[in-house]
């Protein structure tokens, strides 16, 4: 039976001294706390389906020490990885395959440029296109008729909005309609952020990730919220998902990966342990 | 407490890298595109000299070749197509070769994707998409495996172990020619091997599926 993948997210940046390291890690027991390819080894032992690295230095600089991290990373850790943040083009996703990443996720530029998911999904495969869908509440219905309006939790209809620039920039895009375009586009999965949700410790934003699981025919990843594994058990069951993303429950060494997977066998959500 | 950045050089062993005579070697055929490094690597822990390349004088003089697959079978038969004499060749040789993931479907017969399409034709059988249904396509993740046929291959392998797959179309042939099957929605063949028996090829990614495909890829250069 497919499993509900569980897949730790890591934000790579770079200290003074030039060398790399993951926002928000509080190990204590590691000799190099904020090593990624250390924690991409620990979470791997601990039983992560997949890893997720996401180069928040978004500069020339960081690109190339990000390619060094991901070979790294590839020698030692054999499961899949998505590696984003910052990627323009064609050159940028060769040049992180090769590096020895599965799949790269793409944000911004697909906005901007939707044609670099059905080219780069044409020259690569769908299965390496991730798109990353960040969206926001907007409780504005009256004024935009053509937008999907969803239910929220206490009933309030809402419209999702496309983010860009890190949730910084509204774009007037509807995110289910954004979603099944990707689709049609060639991307092979979306990994779903709701900035409302984001860093509350709260759960995943339920509404839109069950709609777009139930709309598309490609799997969905859960991202932003989570605060404890009920949390990653309300994603696949209330919202449908395919896979659940995470980072500080992880970081904070409150839960383990396997913890989390130990918590949703017993509720009888398929896991690999 | 605080660890220095730095250890002390004198502190840290680095084996040299070494290659005789008694390390096989692997060849996987460079065609394109896609992640290679991954495969390599595994293979290179299992202790084989590796060698990425699309040289026929290469290709034929290997131990053991790997056909990676990344990408639409199409396009990824037309880069294969000048090579296609080489890996006959090396196939009658009798020597061991492992299809990954497209490289496992470009084994057979034929495929539907991107209008039916003509395989290598070292496996008999179909390539077909997966219906449409309530289950998510891509095939995307881990998934338990059932071993339907012992082979060298999967030694030391349990029934029931968790392998990665990401596919959108399943390998369908016959039961000779299946080792392990899968279920998702339907049951398909997710190892294959040849009549001969030196022509295996998974579905799944060995070289993405922690301990278990390492050990996979390591039975597959003790066969070599």
């Amino acid at each position: 039976m497919l499993t509900k993948r569980i897949i730790p997210c890591l934000d790579v940046t770079l200290d003074e001294e030039g060398g790399t390291v993951v926002k928000g890690i509080e190990f204590v027991d590691l000799r190099k706390a904020g090593d990624p390819v250390e924690l991409a080894k620990r979470y791997n032992e601990q039983g992560a389906d997949e890893l997720v690295f996401l180069d928040i230095t978004a500069s020339h600089e960081g690109r190339g020490t990000m390619v060094k991290v991901i070979e790294r990373t590839a020698n030692e850790v054999f499961i899949p990885l998505t590696v984003g943040g910052g990627i323009n083009s064609i050159e940028d996703i060769r040049q992180i395959l090769r590096a020895g990443a599965d799949k790269v996720s793409i944000n911004t530029a697909a906005v901007k440029n939707p044609d670099l998911i059905k080219e780069s999904s044409d020259i690569f495969g769908a299965q390496c296109i991730v798109t990353a869908i960040d969206c926001r509440r907007n409780l504005d219905v009256e004024n935009n008729p053509n937008k999907t309006i969803l239910e929220l939790e206490d009933g309030t209809p809402a419209w999702y909005e496309v983010v860009i620039y890190g949730g910084r920039q509204p774009t007037g895009i509807d995110a289910v309609q954004w979603a099944k375009k990707v689709e049609e586009l060639g991307s092979g999965e979306i990994l779903l952020t709701s900035m409302d949700k984001d860093g509350t410790y709260d759960g995943f934003d339920i509404p839109i990730t069950r709609k777009l699981s139930e709309e598309l025919e490609i799997p969905i990843i859960a991202s932003g919220g989570v605060g404890n594994p009920e949390h990653m058990y309300e994603g696949f069951t209330k919202g449908k998902a395919d896979a659940a993303l995470a980072a500080s429950i992880f970081h904070f060494g409150e839960y383990t990966v396997n913890d989390v997977k130990e918590y949703l066998k017993e509720k009888n959500i398929p896991v690999r342990l | 407490m605080k660890y220095p950045n730095k250890i002390p050089h004198r502190y840290i062993h680095v084996p040299k890298p070494f290659f005789n005579s008694h390390m096989k070697k692997i060849v996987i055929i460079d065609y394109g595109l896609g992640n290679l490094r991954s495969v390599r690597k595994g293979l290179e822990h299992a202790g084989a000299n590796v060698i990425i390349s699309s040289d026929p004088e290469e290709i034929k003089s290997a131990d053991g070749v790997i056909l990676p697959g990344v990408g639409a079978f199409r396009d990824a038969m037309k880069n294969v197509e000048s090579l296609r004499s080489t890996i006959d060749e090396y196939v009658a040789s009798g020597k061991p070769m492992l299809g990954i993931c497209l490289g496992q479907q470009m084994m057979l017969s034929t495929s539907e994707e991107g209008g039916l399409t003509e395989g290598l034709n070292l496996v008999k059988g179909q390539v077909l998409r997966f219906p449409h249904s309530d289950l998510k396509v891509p095939h995307m993740g881990w998934n338990s495996i059932k071993i339907t046929q012992q082979h060298p291959i999967f030694n030391g392998i349990n029934d029931g172990s968790f392998v990665y797959f990401v596919h959108s179309y399943y390998v369908d042939t016959t039961d000779k020619n299946t080792l392990i099957s899968c279920e998702y929605g339907t049951e398909f063949a997710a190892a294959i091997v040849n009549d001969a028996g030196n022509v295996v090829g998974t579905q799944f990614h060995p070289e993405k599926s922690g301990d278990t495909g390492l050990k996979i890829l390591k039975n597959f250069v003790a066969m070599c």
